[in-house]
């Protein structure tokens, strides 16, 4: 019958697409016995991930490996996408899951076991952070309050210098935060006043509710919005943000660069994210996924994380940039969570918070 | 019986029906069954777990669907009355630079929503720049398009001598218009407000940029639940009350506007539009400017924002476009960016107007034509967050990787322009007279023949609209497309939105530049066609 032609024209296309797509994958890799072994990895990674690319390139070189990086949406939506495929990947290789969002994956079995050689050479605190020997630390960073410099100046005030303090009269209606449930610098920040007060937090964030916190959608609406030195009509000079935003704001900033920039970091009450990478179990590339990983904490790559993707390299004895080491120290007293913690409580801490703040 | 003894018919005629078009359409629909339904129940088969059918008992659940629809009602019937005196202006007269004034109309509609949302929000003072009104404001600003091409398009089909007979025997322009233009362009009207009412009840960027609680969307929750839960099951229930509340309001209006549907009195070959005399001149400068002046003041923003530096004028990030993070992977040179876009573009135009068209024409031509329409409309209610994890969980690995081949980017894009590809053709086609046909294969037109005497005109200009709508709506897609992103050579959008999610001046500043050469490119995009299309007329 014609109508089954028709169906049937359509599977030879699919099927000629399928084959098509196979032939030229980047999972379907050609190695002859005669030619030097060439294997090429599929990195999935979030949006914010970048590389010199004269650093990826030498990579590639040394090791034979071709490396397809893909970048997944956001960090959420990346790990979402990997639990979903577990055990028959879309990629070999993982970077960009947190240590919010890792105890999900790891309980979903997405990645395969993997030692790295260059575990031993991370800073000390995090050589231990594996998740049971499946993922490894690449970089960290904080979540902290920033501060406007310039408004401060201007009002001829102190900003705060603690958590507590902005629950105090002096600092109403001045602070903007990100929507927990939806935004992960949100989640960070709400994750930072648990570890500090415990059970009290309700009553933390009541007393912020009162002293007239703003609570946005997203990093954007707050930044660029909300805060007073984002660019936008904003009126509050304290939002939640990322402890190297005043190492972005003189990189970011027109030349000549300024010599400080406008914001600075209130160091209390800062929110440790750790960023890991893990060979996708059900990888095809197993060994030259675990390349990947070592690429990723070896001492070129690390030493070009700052600039790249502004936060702090994993690795220890990695020389920061002059611009982070001036105006970026990272937190002396990070607050954090056990993840075991975070996987068990997410969903009600975060629709607690939404009844204390009248946004269930 | 001759082809020419049935009676004429106001409503729309079930015509000659032809086994062909089907077998087409039931293609084309395959290809949405492939690429829509396939990714988001492989989703749903994967992630469903009964538990997460608790969030349909929650009251939270209930009170984001009565906001959507409240918001969503608000912004059509807003975007409606802002955008249909333009539409009628440039429809009915012709007007000097009215290319220019359609292509500035498209321009915010193909732009990505989170800049729009950054434009208004720079816009508005900061009292109103964010919460309800805000998030309206932008969906009628992105959502004029919709109407000025939609309906505009049937709209420049109607015979003006209807209305002049009308206005002889002594009807009022609002008498008019209401008895004669209206019924009319009704099929095209409930098109357009189906559309945008879907648009805007699963808004997610603007809502993201602008929103506050009073602005909550299932697409909100379905982000959180992807974003920041990795509630997959949850995100798979939301996914499919989207779908199913928003598909029945889509089908709803493809059922009305089949019924509404008729032969429109079509303006005969020659003489062009009139020139707007005495007062109308002054009606139509009104409309004109009010006009654009909704749709420069956010544009002008931006172009603003491209040029500011920490309160004074800069052009350092005009200047530093194609060296702002040079050498690393996250961004390519604008160029390269454009030209990734555009070929990402060419594909998808092509794929959206031949299944477009392909459904256009088996929903006005076969018996279960409501259904082929309704269906066409369905990636809209489609929610953009499952549909993309859903195309990498079935399309993105082994057995079926197609992501190497390219083409699975420009997928995503031609499933968003489809249901405005058809919402152009539908209308158009349906005005045509079916008797048309009939005529040609009475004067012994073999049937494609036939096909093409009849419908050709309609279907070369309608389609040209489509053509140019889908080329412009995939250089500015920023949805489920963002799932499948190359590092390497990414698209404008997917670099706009990348500046946009860090700080500095020389993010948001080379974000707005960026967007102001989106906007430029797609209101090239849309003039280009427009002249092509008034060579062939002549």
């Amino acid at each position: 019958m014609a109508r089954s032609r028709v169906f049937a024209a359509a599977l030879l296309l699919v099927s000629a697409a399928t084959l098509a797509g196979c032939s030229s994958g980047p999972t379907a890799a050609v190695s002859s016995s005669h030619a030097p072994q060439t294997v090429t990895v599929t990195l999935l990674t979030h949006d914010s991930f970048a590389v010199d690319k004269r650093l990826l390139t030498t990579f590639e070189k040394q090791s034979g490996i071709t490396v397809d990086i893909q970048s997944v949406g956001d960090a959420g939506q990346l790990v979402s996408s990997a639990v979903l495929a577990a055990g028959a990947p879309s990629g070999d290789v993982l970077f960009g899951v947190d240590n919010s969002l890792a105890p999900k994956a790891v309980a979903a079995q997405v990645f395969s076991p993997y030692a790295s050689p260059n575990l031993h050479n991370l800073v000390a605190p995090l050589q231990a952070n594996t998740f049971g020997g499946v993922l490894t630390p690449v970089d960290y960073g904080d979540v902290c309050v920033v501060v406007d410099k310039t408004w401060f100046a201007a009002h001829h005030a102190v900003p705060p210098s603690t958590l507590s303090d902005l629950t105090k009269p002096a600092f109403a209606n001045l602070l903007v935060v990100e929507d927990p449930a939806l935004s992960s610098p949100g989640t960070a920040f709400l994750y930072a006043t648990i570890a500090r007060y415990g059970s009290a937090w309700k009553q933390y964030w009541t007393r912020l509710r009162n002293n007239g916190v703003q609570v946005a959608n997203s990093w954007t609406q707050a930044y660029s919005g909300d805060f007073t030195a984002g660019g936008g009509k904003g009126s509050r000079p304290l939002v939640v943000s990322y402890g190297t935003d005043a190492a972005a704001d003189i990189v970011y900033a027109s030349n000549p660069k300024p010599s400080t920039p406008r914001v600075a970091v209130m160091h209390d009450g800062c929110y440790r994210q750790i960023e890991y990478a893990g060979v996708l179990r059900g990888t095809a590339h197993p060994a030259a996924a675990g390349k990947v990983v070592d690429w990723l904490t070896s001492q070129s790559f690390q030493a070009g994380v700052p600039m790249a993707m502004f936060v702090y390299p994993a690795r220890s004895g990695v020389a920061l940039p002059s611009v982070f080491t001036k105006w970026a120290p990272q937190a002396t007293h990070p607050l954090q969570l056990p993840p075991a913690t975070v996987a068990a409580n997410e969903t009600s801490w975060l629709s607690d918070w939404g009844s204390v703040m009248g946004r269930a | 019986m001759t082809v020419l003894d049935e009676p004429v018919r106001t409503t729309a005629a079930p015509p000659a029906r032809s086994k062909r078009k089907v077998r087409w359409s039931a293609a084309a629909l395959l290809f949405l069954v492939a690429f829509l339904l396939v990714p988001l129940l492989a989703v749903v088969a994967k992630s469903f777990n009964a538990s997460s059918l608790a969030i349909l008992t929650q009251s939270a659940t209930w009170r984001t669907v009565f906001l959507a629809a409240l918001q969503g009602c608000v912004s059509t019937a807003l975007t409606l009355l802002v955008a249909l005196p333009v539409t009628g202006v440039l429809a009915r007269f012709r007007v000097r630079g009215g290319g220019v004034v359609k292509a500035l109309v498209t321009v915010p509609f193909v732009l990505p929503t989170v800049v729009i949302g950054l434009a208004v929000q720079q816009l508005l003072p900061v009292r109103w720049n964010s919460g309800f009104g805000a998030v309206v404001f932008a969906h009628v600003l992105l959502n004029m398009a919709v109407v000025v091409w939609l309906v505009g398009t049937l709209w420049e089909q109607l015979d003006p001598r209807l209305d002049m007979v009308a206005a002889s025997l002594g009807a009022g322009p609002f008498v008019r218009f209401r008895t004669t233009t209206v019924p009319q362009l009704r099929p095209a009207l409930f098109a357009a407000a189906a559309l945008v009412f879907a648009y805007t009840t699963t808004s997610l960027g603007v809502v993201l940029v602008l929103g506050t609680t009073s602005t909550p969307t299932l697409e909100l929750d379905i982000f959180r639940r992807t974003g920041i839960l990795v509630d997959l099951s949850g995100a798979s229930v939301v996914a499919l009350l989207q779908l199913l509340l928003v598909g029945t309001v889509l089908g709803g209006a493809a059922y009305l506007q089949s019924r509404t549907s008729q032969q429109v009195l079509r303006r005969t070959a020659a003489p062009a539009k009139p020139r707007p005399r005495g007062a109308q001149r002054v009606g139509v400068a009104v409309v004109v400017s009010v006009t654009l002046l909704i749709v420069l003041a956010p544009l002008a923003a931006l172009l603003v924002r491209s040029l500011r530096d920490n309160g004074s004028w800069t052009t350092s990030w005009w200047s530093g476009l194609s060296s702002l993070d040079r050498g690393t992977t996250r961004l390519a040179s604008p160029i390269a960016a454009l030209s990734v876009s555009a070929r990402t573009a060419v594909l998808a135009a092509v794929m959206a107007v031949s299944v477009g068209a392909t459904l256009a024409i088996g929903a006005i031509r076969s018996r279960s034509g409501r259904v082929i329409a309704a269906a066409g409309l369905l990636p809209l209610a489609v929610s953009a967050a499952t549909l993309g994890l859903g195309t990498l969980l079935v399309f993105g690995r082994p057995p079926l990787d197609l992501r190497s081949t390219g083409l699975l980017v420009s997928v995503a894009h031609a499933l968003v322009a489809v249901p405005v590809v058809l919402g152009a053709m539908v209308p158009a086609l349906r005005s045509v007279d079916t008797r048309l046909q009939r005529v040609a294969a009475g004067l012994g037109a073999r049937p494609v023949r036939a096909f093409i005497t009849a419908y050709g005109t309609v279907l070369i200009r309608a389609g040209a609209a489509a053509a140019a709508l889908a080329f412009a709506i995939s250089l500015g897609e920023f949805g489920a497309a963002s799932f499948l992103g190359r590092s390497g050579t990414p698209t404008l959008p997917v670099q706009i939105g990348r500046l946009l999610n860090r700080p500095g001046e020389a993010s948001v500043g080379t974000a707005a530049a960026l967007a102001i050469v989106l906007a430029v490119a797609t209101a090239g995009v849309v003039l280009i066609v427009e002249q092509l299309m008034r060579v062939r007329r002549r």
